[in-house]
């Protein structure tokens, strides 16, 4: 039942967007395609789940073609989990559209964009080599491209064109690693690749392509110095786009690094992954700096974006210690940040939407009073930004002390600094958006008295927020919930990290065994 | 544009090519050819159509909602993978069958020729739609 | 042969950074369209250039007769080929927008998402 299991998360948004793109006359029916779709996703990706959770790694040769000849996907603990987390933030983000995005978005087919997006984010997590990565990244592009420009305001017109032009150049390094990886080693899977690169003989220049793909991977996932698109991007569209794209389209970035840069690319971790720790402390602080200087709900928040991958690519970057217990640490620490991420950071995105409804601003300056007029959001803003800067019992806390124990075990005093210093910043970035968008008397009071009261006493009435609150409830629920039940996802981390840390079982889950053989005698 | 020579050229082009494209969509298994070339013939067809008579012309010779072809190719590719699921094979897995008779002679039709099917729709679709919305604005 | 597609491939990528670097935004396009190509050669070359025979089976062998080409990468080029076409088509009709929004096609104007 593997090859159905492993299928699914990619059939099901396909022919979510054909059938949905065939109803485009009805909104309605748009809408109720969209839903239906997405919550078949997350049966199917919870089923998936629990299948490589309980029989371990599951592997599929597309067509039959064995690999390393033909398409293959593959589904490990990182991959699986990942594709649930983004089944789950695509019913989110779906429901809270329903109640924010326009009708004209939505008639010129929003919902079964959104659903080509969670395929090719499905399809970038469980593809098993690097040429479908990179078709996979560009249908994941190619969506969000149109999501983003979707609307046609000359702000989103220009961040689009910012976006596109730095992905695409991106995936002209990407490609090009691609062939040069192809002429070292004759092979694009993963596995076979693993297989064969460690036994290279010039090491040289396997470590020159995983400079290639680090830096297109670095792109996509909005590491220093690549970083330069994000912010100038994702304060653009709608709040529902922006926080599928914060919650998801990054971290698909950092999958692949962490993928390739354990899997594949581990022979001269000296050299490559003390450039992933440093580069992660660069991160780290130019994103929080970045976020101190701006006044925009938004562009807050997509700072922060920036410096929370800082913290995912540290785990990676201790790798470096050479000491198991903290390298295992900071690889479940690094993959429960990524979990945290997705729910906190996403749950900031939708309520900024929600502020945006009621005030019609995600200026600062032009916000204020929401604390007096909607204590129940702004409670809920409270519980997903203590839980980005990782106070506790939430679950940035735990993701924090995660990387820091792990840091410390590998005496890499320098990051765990950074890293606290840059935790600290984060609750000050929080407090600055809590004071002036919550706490301060709402700004036009002083001089009309009804202009900052009515319209969000008249937009809490409206049937659509209702639909845009239930999925920031939930998330805020399960940002608690990650906290509050840390045990059980600690344990999953764990084994994870294990699963990752050992390429031995992933190679043996791709490969027929026979060819194992024979390229381990051929090398000798 | 207004010129009689497209004009009456593209009559007799129109059914040449669109015959070219299904013969190419044909023979793509095997040789060169297959859904997407196909369909880039038969969207080169339609186009000249929307260049020789208006947008407006090359939409009606289509008939069907661009957008509609669109979603029917792309659902048409992802039911060739279906048999081989319903069998426990590996998605995508291909069947071929004979069809024909001894007299006549075989021809073979196989789960790869939906899927070149869906292909050819949905390029048709998606080359058309991006040619025709920027003619027309 | 294959100097010279280096030699190709370096002025591919040098004439599309350089088009990236100019001011207007269709030559931003042109620039990545000419950056898409000058990567589908490099899979090319890198692929091995081989005067070969297509790796096709003849009927009851089960191998290749002579020496063929490799079809990996020319199936890859022509992935990524289709994909190209596909952004390429999606960002033209991106910059003829933004430059109905802004008026300009001069990448200095467009300021509104920066700080």
């Amino acid at each position: 039942m593997s090859s159905l299991a492993l299928i699914l998360p990619l059939l099901i948004p396909l022919a979510t967007a054909g059938v949905g793109i065939l109803a485009w006359r009805s909104r309605r029916l748009q809408r109720a395609i969209g839903l239906i779709g997405s919550v078949v996703l997350v049966i199917a990706s919870v089923w998936l789940f629990v299948l490589v959770r309980e029989e371990g790694i599951q592997s599929l040769q597309i067509a039959n073609w064995q690999a390393p000849f033909g398409i293959t996907l593959v589904g490990d603990l990182l991959s699986v989990a990942l594709v649930l987390a983004t089944a789950v933030m695509g019913v989110c983000v779906i429901v809270y559209s329903f109640g924010s995005v326009d009708r004209a978005r939505e008639s010129f087919f929003y919902y079964p964009l959104m659903h080509v997006l969670l395929m090719g984010i499905n399809g970038a997590f469980l593809t098993g080599d690097l040429f479908n990565l990179y078709v996979w990244f560009e249908v994941m592009l190619i969506s969000s491209f149109v999501l983003l420009a979707l609307g046609g305001e000359r702000a989103q017109l220009e961040g689009a064109l910012k976006y596109v032009t730095l992905n695409l150049a991106s995936s002209v390094i990407f490609l090009t690693g691609i062939g040069v990886v192809y002429g070292v080693a004759g092979t694009l899977n993963f596995a076979d690749l693993a297989l064969k690169l460690s036994a290279f003989e010039e090491q040289g220049i396997v470590t020159t392509l995983s400079m290639i793909l680090f830096i297109t991977f670095g792109v996509k996932a909005a590491i220093f110095p690549l970083f330069f698109w994000l912010p100038a991007s994702y304060h653009t569209p709608p709040a529902a786009v922006s926080a599928i794209f914060a919650g998801m389209l990054t971290k698909v970035g950092v999958y692949a690094l962490i993928r390739v840069f354990t899997l594949i690319f581990n022979q001269d971790i000296s050299y490559t992954h003390t450039l992933i720790l440093v580069v992660a402390g660069f991160t780290m602080v130019t994103g929080v700096l970045g976020a101190a200087a701006q006044h925009e709900f938004r562009r807050i928040l997509s700072f922060h974006i920036i410096s929370q991958i800082g913290y995912m690519i540290m785990g990676l970057g201790l790798m470096v210690s050479g000491n198991p217990a903290a390298v295992r640490l900071a690889i479940a620490g690094a993959f429960f940040y990524i979990i945290h991420n997705i729910v906190a950071k996403s749950n900031l995105f939708l309520i900024s939407g929600v502020a945006n409804k009621l005030r019609g601003s995600y200026e600062l300056s032009r916000l204020g009073g929401l604390y007096a007029s909607n204590p129940a959001l702004s409670l809920l803003f409270l519980i997903s930004a203590f839980a980005l800067a990782g106070v506790p019992p939430l679950s940035g806390f735990f993701g924090k002390l995660m990387l820091v124990r792990a840091g410390l075990e590998a005496e890499a005093y320098v990051i765990v600094a950074v890293a606290l210093g840059v935790g600290l910043l984060t609750l000050f970035s929080m407090t600055k958006i809590w004071a002036e968008a919550f706490w301060k008397p709402a700004p036009d009071e002083s001089d009309d008295e009804s202009a900052g009261e009515s319209p969000g006493k008249a937009a809490v009435r409206q049937p659509g927020m209702a639909l845009m609150m239930a999925p920031i409830i939930f998330l805020a629920v399960l940002a608690v919930a990650l906290g509050v039940f840390f045990e059980p996802v600690y344990n999953f981390s764990i084994d994870m990290a294990d699963q990752i840390l050992d390429p031995r079982a992933y190679i043996e889950a791709v490969l027929p065994p026979e060819y194992i053989e024979q390229v381990r005698g051929g090398v000798k | 544009m207004n010129s009689i020579i497209l004009q009456t050229a593209t009559r007799y082009l129109l059914p040449l090519l669109l015959l070219f494209s299904l013969f190419l969509l044909w023979r793509g298994h095997n040789e060169p050819g297959g859904g997407f070339v196909g369909g880039l013939v038969a969207a080169s067809a339609i186009a000249l159509q929307a260049i020789a008579f208006g947008p407006a012309r090359a939409r009606q010779a289509v008939r069907i909602d661009l957008r509609a072809l669109i979603a029917i190719g792309l659902i048409t590719a992802l039911v060739s993978g279906i048999p081989a699921l319903m069998r426990g094979d590996s998605y995508m897995q291909a069947y071929w069958m004979d069809l024909g008779h001894e007299s006549i002679g075989y021809i073979k039709v196989g789960t790869p020729l939906i899927f070149d099917i869906g292909v050819y729709l949905t390029v048709i679709g998606v080359a058309l739609l991006m040619i025709i919305t920027v003619a027309e604005e | 042969m294959e100097v010279l597609l280096a030699i190709v491939i370096g002025i591919l990528f040098a004439c599309g950074l350089y088009m990236m670097m100019r001011r207007s935004i269709v030559k931003l396009v042109i620039g990545l369209a000419l950056l898409g190509h000058a990567a589908n050669l490099v899979i090319f070359v890198a692929g091995g250039l081989r005067r070969g025979a297509p790796p096709l089976v003849p009927t009851g062998a089960d191998a290749p007769p002579e020496l063929v080409a490799d079809p990996l990468p020319q199936a890859l080029v022509l992935t990524a080929i289709v994909i190209s076409f596909g952004v390429v088509a999606f960002t033209l009709v991106l910059v003829k927008r933004t430059w109905q929004a802004v008026g300009n096609d001069d990448i200095d104007l467009m300021r509104a998402t920066d700080t």
